[in-house]
């Protein structure tokens, strides 16, 4: 099992799962792999949650991971990481967060019942967590829907079975060229977030000055 | 030249290699990307959104007895509407190959109920083929339109949805013309009621050849790592009959089992398959839905056979899920949510969606309400709780009317505009006819939302973006007989409010027509409109929180207590505003609305 990289994206419908899974799975088909990437359409985009699986390796039979097995659970939001991050190998796996909340809409006291303490909690229970600021970062580079972006490239430092510049190709093929430059600005923005983790912790958490202030206060 | 493609744009790629000319269908999840690519990426092939999947099919039968190659595509509660012609077009057989994709979806993920379609084309003799992967996709829809000619017998081509909905790589061919076949008029094999009799043996003559077809396909395979053909069964030796993307999950989890693998799941191989199981002490059938293959083998007097007890039938199928079965040492998926709030996150009504205000107004009013298949199936969920019951496409017109025979007051129906028109209209000229009372409110958004913003006969366009005639609504109302028919915009609240109570106080049957566009209709977009997001001024803002009772995810609280709307969310629907006591909710650089 070994020789396949699974991979399981989360996030909230309209956060770009779906986009930066296929990123990944074109990135891996660029590679050389074998490739086989699952998700569900439909009723789970009205902002439900939203999941896909990628996997790659040599022959890869089935699209879904199976629950364990997870090299890297990506969550483009807190409770979503939560939601999906069982996949996880409790051994060798890290568990990939964007550290933004978004409230469920269509829930009773959601907000009150909300699991704020998600990360501690998942560290308590022995897993690598890893919890970055690419929500904070994409407003700061003056779009928040670039987060999911940043997120794929902090990812992909965890997976070096696929070069660098592959995922360089690959963005830049998939990208229509209006929203290159701010999608390789968040690509890279990403890397830099994630590199230090290999060293490993602690992260950067001062926001750089300037453009990004006062835009936190949204997040409450 | 390999491409990464999904399961369904495989089909579309399979289609237009095999030569198909005329392709129709109704969206449905996992179903709707088939002809979305036919469409976008296909020009040779003449592509449609149909009315409903009953018309998808016929017209599609009338092309293939025409003498063109087609593809009919629907999911699987869409044949439940095509049913009539699907049990009745194998009598006459097909001229031109005619294949129909059955999307079934296990689990449930976009349905009202789990079917398995197989037995369907049991009943009607129809031959299946099922794919495993995405290759497998593309080259099933061509080897079904061959077999489909050769036999002269429509055939189905079911996948589920994590088939259709997963992508795996795929080697691409080139497209084959295939010249229009001789349609010629013979009463005696189209006009199937008068001349049934003379047809009813060759249904199964046909199905007979088919099955001995079964035997020799290369789709239907053994693949032996242990035991061996011919051979009495070594001890403990373990073999997997699998059809499908289980098929998949068996090779995941069992690498090392011999598999007769099922391309074909009807008719099955009798003989290949009794010479299969004979070689092991065990066979697992792995089969997603029900147990259909499996209980054929045990018909067939095969008796060592494993499945449903231990596989199930409920819910999708997974490799964890086959492994647990057959007692593989798989760790258990840690269960977080005894320690900690993992909340759900339902889908929602997305930000600006003109539903929100017809079921704002249905809540307050508590009537009962029978909705429909659609987005505003949302609208039974909360904030709102106020759609009371939904089964089926088109079945809100006529449960209403049923709840209101049955004491329930004035019932409210609502549906949406696609589905409306696929099986809306006879329930309502019954209602009409029968002397009822209800309310009707279609919600016309000018498209079919909820599977991805299709077009249909009253959005004024075709699948491919050409203008179409747009179907009257309210014109086709009036003329079924209702007198009281009302059209508001479904932003304007108080309207919608209003047009719903006097449709509520009128005397004999009532609709209001909510009109729309879905948010999610690129026309929509701000920049497309020339509007900009709403804002909250502080200075003017009382924090009577009016504004949150709108439920509009958009709106959230400052650190200070102040709503705020995100402006990249924002949608501009005036909703908001329209509540606001203190008139401190505007457009971006404009005054008050």
């Amino acid at each position: 099992m070994t020789e396949t990289t699974n991979l399981i994206f989360a996030g909230v419908g309209g956060q770009g799962v779906l986009l930066i899974a296929e990123l990944t799975a074109r990135a891996a088909v660029r590679a050389g792999f074998d490739v086989k990437q699952t998700e569900v359409h439909g009723v789970s985009q009205r902002g439900g949650s939203v999941e896909s699986h990628v996997r790659f390796g040599p022959e890869v039979h089935s699209p879904l991971v199976i629950a364990g097995q997870a090299d890297v659970v990506i969550g483009l939001e807190k409770l979503e990481g939560l939601r999906y991050a069982s996949f996880v190998n409790p051994q060798s796996g890290t568990v990939l967060v964007n550290d933004h909340e978004i409230i469920p809409g269509s829930v009773a006291n959601a907000a009150e019942r909300y699991p704020h303490h998600a990360l501690d909690f998942l560290r308590d229970k022995g897993l690598k967590v890893v919890a970055l600021p690419a929500s904070q970062r994409a407003h700061d580079m003056g779009d928040g829907r670039i987060a999911n972006v940043i997120m794929l490239g902090a990812m992909s430092v965890l997976l070096p079975r696929v070069p660098k510049e592959v995922w360089l190709v690959t963005l830049d093929e998939r990208i229509p060229a209006k929203h290159r430059t701010l999608n390789l600005k968040a690509f890279e923005t990403g890397r830099g977030l994630a590199s230090p983790a290999s060293n490993p912790l602690p992260f950067p958490t001062a926001v750089p000055s300037g453009e990004g202030e006062g835009r936190g206060e949204r997040e409450a | 030249m390999k491409e990464f493609l999904l399961g369904n744009e495989a089909i579309a790629r399979g289609a237009w290699e095999g030569g198909v000319k005329f392709a129709s269908g109704y969206p449905g999840t996992p179903s709707t990307e088939i002809l979305e690519t036919l469409a976008r990426q296909y020009p040779e092939v003449d592509a449609q959104w149909s009315a409903n999947e009953k018309v998808a099919f016929e017209e599609g039968m009338g092309a293939a007895i025409g003498g063109l190659r087609v593809l009919v595509t629907m999911k699987m509660v869409g044949l439940n509407v095509a049913a009539d012609s699907f049990m009745v077009f194998p009598y006459s057989g097909t001229n031109g190959g005619f294949v129909v994709i059955s999307a079934d979806d296990p689990g449930m993920h976009s349905s009202q109920n789990e079917q398995d379609n197989r037995y369907l084309a049991q009943m009607a003799k129809v031959p299946v083929l099922e794919p495993s992967t995405a290759q497998e996709c593309k080259d099933f829809v061509k080897l079904g339109l061959e077999i489909s000619e050769q036999f002269s017998v429509p055939l189905m081509l079911r996948t589920t949805t994590r088939l259709a909905h997963h992508k795996g790589l795929v080697e691409l061919g080139e497209r084959l013309e295939v010249p229009q076949r001789e349609f010629v008029p013979d009463a005696k094999r189209f006009s199937v009621p008068i001349y049934r009799t003379l047809l009813r043996p060759g249904v199964e003559k046909r199905i007979a050849a088919l099955r001995a077809y079964a035997e020799t396909t290369p789709v239907n395979r053994a693949e032996w790592r242990s035991g061996k053909a011919g051979q009495p069964p070594a001890k403990g030796s373990l073999g997997c009959v699998a059809s499908s993307i289980a098929y998949q999950y068996v090779r995941e989890v069992m690498p090392e089992a011999s598999v007769f693998r099922l391309g074909m799941t009807h008719p099955l191989p009798p003989r290949a398959l009794k010479e299969f199981c004979a070689a092991h002490e065990t066979i697992y059938v792995v089969e997603e839905g029900e147990p259909f293959v499996e209980d054929q083998l045990k018909a067939m007097g095969i008796t060592n056979v494993v499945g449903k007890e231990i596989f199930g039938v409920i819910g999708e199928y997974s490799p964890e899920r086959i492994a647990k079965a057959i007692g593989l040492n798989v760790p258990d998926q840690p269960d977080f949510s005894k320690e900690i709030t993992v909340l759900p996150r339902p889908p929602m009504f997305c930000i600006g969606c003109g539903h929100r205000t017809v079921f704002d107004s249905l809540r307050q009013l508590k009537v009962t309400v029978a909705g429909d298949i659609g987005c505003y199936t949302m609208g039974a969920l909360p904030p709102y709780e106020a759609s009371h019951t939904t089964f089926c496409m088109g079945a809100s017109i006529a449960t209403a009317f049923g709840l209101e025979r049955a004491g329930h007051g004035r019932t409210v129906a609502v549906i949406g505009d696609s589905t409306f028109v696929h099986s809306g209209i006879p329930p309502l000229i019954d209602a009409v006819y029968n002397g009822s009372s209800l309310t009707l409110l279609i919600l016309d958004n000018s498209t079919t939302g909820m599977t991805g913003q299709q077009s249909h006969p009253s959005s004024g366009k075709t699948l491919r973006g050409k203008p179409a005639p747009k179907l009257d609504l309210e014109g086709l109302v009036r003329a079924a007989g209702v007198r009281q028919v009302q059209v508001v915009d479904t932003w304007e609240r108080k309207e919608v409010a209003k047009a719903i109570r006097s449709a509520l106080a009128y005397e004999g049957p009532a609709v209001v027509i909510a009109t729309g566009p879905c948010m999610r209709l690129p026309e929509m977009r701000l920049s497309e409109r020339g509007e900009k997001p709403y804002f909250i001024d502080e200075a003017l803002c009382t924090k009577c929180d009016a504004c949150f009772k709108v439920w509009c995810p958009a709106i959230t609280r400052t650190a200070l207590g102040f709503p705020i709307i995100d402006p990249l969310e924002c949608t501009a629907c005036t909703v908001c505003a329209q509540v606001c006591p203190v008139d401190a909710i505007a457009p971006e650089g404009g005054g008050c609305p």
